[in-house]
């Protein structure tokens, strides 16, 4: 199993693996906690149309793809703040948005529906040294602001009332979460694809709530299995020749049934304890 | 500034004068004035959709006023920056339980004002939780999840969260909302031992109840403005628990946009 480590290809596909697997649940569990888990499909389809005008202008597709998909999290942001649209609908138009403006611009640019299907699904496989250093400063980048920053965010997806009688910012602690949250998805569009980017930031962390019992344990466990579903998945995607994007979902999908399970059975063998006399 | 109500000489814990409120198109409030003094505690009493949860929220910057003034300890609320001497008690149907936290957690995220900007919780952070924790009898539950808790004990925890700031104002809105009786009682007894220790407390509920003799004033407020200001024993009980024109609450929720701060 060792021999994908010689192909340089494959050392680069994993590394951006890791980067990508502890990243997004580190970020993704404050989007959950803030019962915002599906910001992150939002921002992705907002990504794909700066990945187009990257690839319209000749310029480095991530880079205009942060750009877009920041603006994307700001706007989403400001309209869940300001505007009479519930979240729900600025959520919305920001999917159909972010999602058509991206597919005209790649056909406009003349590229080819293969170039289009590596960032909606990822192709990790095609990473080259250049963007990886990108992908990693950007993970290190989250990951730094995230663990500085988590008592803060903590307190703001907890409770935004109490936080803001704290004193804390909270409009401006939203936005940063926005902001994290477009950074990260643009550091998983290689690895997982635009449209499953989400899943990556969301199954994790609802694995971990299936044993864990604290807030900390559930972020550190979130991405313990993130990571654990991002190198795995790469993996049995060269092992048995698929798609590493989806290969990567399922697996954080797989873990949470596994943990789940295990749960229901844990469960069931308490409730046994408390009444010994029933198991005759 | 002369200050007529109380003969400490310090200034008003809480000064509200003339507050306005329109949520919605719709004035909530209409020119309430209210003060607060150092160890006083007052309950704001009225029915649901009177404006008697909008008044406290005003008061410490959770909706935002048409006009009207707020000083907290003499400073304009504008200006206030030294938020750990205000707690505050949200109802409890405000948190969200997106992802499970403990007991300690959440009551150490009442620190947010007096620990450092970066960095973990100090041993100080982390003393004045537990102690916030034991005040309100939580101690053997600190790793529990919170939404494994009942009614009481959840409110318990919000008390703890509110009591780790040390504050010198303690505001709580509802606090015996989905709370049984016993639980009711024990909060009573919390509330009068911080009382003692000379915290003022500005609290909002349908009825007193076990609370009652802890509370030094009630203010009554019905469409939006004061009915009556006084002993707590002396209040219209008609305008507090069933009123004709009252419906259900126009919303728990507060409006997009509505924080000031």
């Amino acid at each position: 199993m060792l021999e994908l480590l010689d192909y340089p290809f494959m050392r680069l596909a994993l590394a951006a693996a890791v980067v990508t697997g502890i990243t997004a649940p580190a970020i993704g569990t404050f989007l959950v906690q803030r019962r915002l888990a599906l910001l992150g499909d939002g921002i992705g389809h907002v990504a794909l149309t700066g990945v187009a005008l990257g690839l319209l202008t000749g310029t480095a597709p991530l880079l205009t793809a942060v750009v877009a998909a920041t603006l994307g999290a700001l706007a989403i942001e400001l309209l869940r703040a300001y505007a009479r649209t519930s979240g729900d609908v600025a959520l919305a138009m920001l999917f159909y948005g972010g999602l058509a403006g991206g597919v005209m611009l790649i056909n406009l640019a003349g590229d080819s529906a293969a170039k289009l299907n590596s960032y909606l699904f990822g192709s990790i496989v095609t990473v080259d040294a250049s963007e990886l250093t990108v992908v990693a400063i950007l993970g290190a980048l989250v990951l730094t602001v995230v663990a500085a920053a988590t008592p803060q965010l903590f307190a703001v997806c907890q409770d935004e009332d109490h936080a803001r009688v704290s004193g804390v910012p909270v409009r401006l602690y939203g936005i940063l979460i926005a902001v994290l949250a477009a950074i990260t998805i643009t550091v998983a569009m290689r690895t997982v694809g635009l449209l499953l980017v989400s899943a990556l930031m969301v199954v994790p962390v609802a694995a971990a709530q299936q044993v864990a019992r604290s807030f900390r344990g559930t972020h550190l466990l979130a991405m313990a299995l993130g990571l654990f579903a991002a190198v795995t998945g790469v993996v049995t995607s060269f092992e048995i020749d698929t798609q590493p994007g989806p290969t990567i979902v399922l697996t954080a999908l797989a873990s949470f049934a596994v943990l789940a399970a295990a749960r229901g059975a844990l469960a069931l063998t308490r409730r046994r304890k408390r009444r010994p006399l029933e198991l005759g | 500034m002369p200050v007529s109500e109380g003969d400490t000489g310090r200034a008003p814990v809480l000064r509200a004068r003339g507050v306005t409120v329109e949520l919605g198109g719709r004035t909530v409030l209409s020119g309430v004035d209210l003060t607060l003094c150092p160890g006083e505690v007052i309950a704001v009493l009225g029915a649901n959709g009177s404006g008697k949860s909008t008044l406290v929220r005003a008061s410490i910057g959770l909706v935002a006023r048409r006009s009207g003034t707020v000083e907290l300890f003499g400073t304009p609320l504008e200006h206030f920056r030294e938020r750990a001497r205000l707690g505050y008690v949200p109802q409890r149907s405000n948190e969200s339980t997106g992802v499970p936290a403990t007991v300690r957690e959440v009551v150490l995220s009442g620190r947010l004002a007096r620990r450092r900007f970066v960095g973990p919780a100090s041993r100080a952070d982390r003393a004045a939780s537990e102690r916030a924790i034991e005040l309100v009898g939580l101690s053997d539950l600190v790793r529990r999840p919170v939404t494994e808790l009942s009614g009481g004990q959840h409110q318990r925890t919000l008390i703890a969260r509110a009591l780790a700031s040390e504050p010198e104002l303690l505001v709580m809105d509802e606090p015996l909302a989905g709370v049984d009786a016993g639980s009711a009682a024990q909060l009573a007894l919390t509330v009068g031992d911080l009382v003692a220790a000379g915290t003022a407390v500005l609290l909002v509920e349908h009825d007193l109840g076990p609370l009652t003799p802890v509370v030094d004033r009630a203010v009554v407020v019905d469409h939006g403005r004061v009915v009556f200001d006084g002993p707590a024993a002396d209040a219209p009980a008609e305008h507090v628990h069933h009123h004709p024109h009252a419906g259900e609450p126009a919303r728990l929720e507060p409006l997009p946009g509505e924080g000031v701060l």
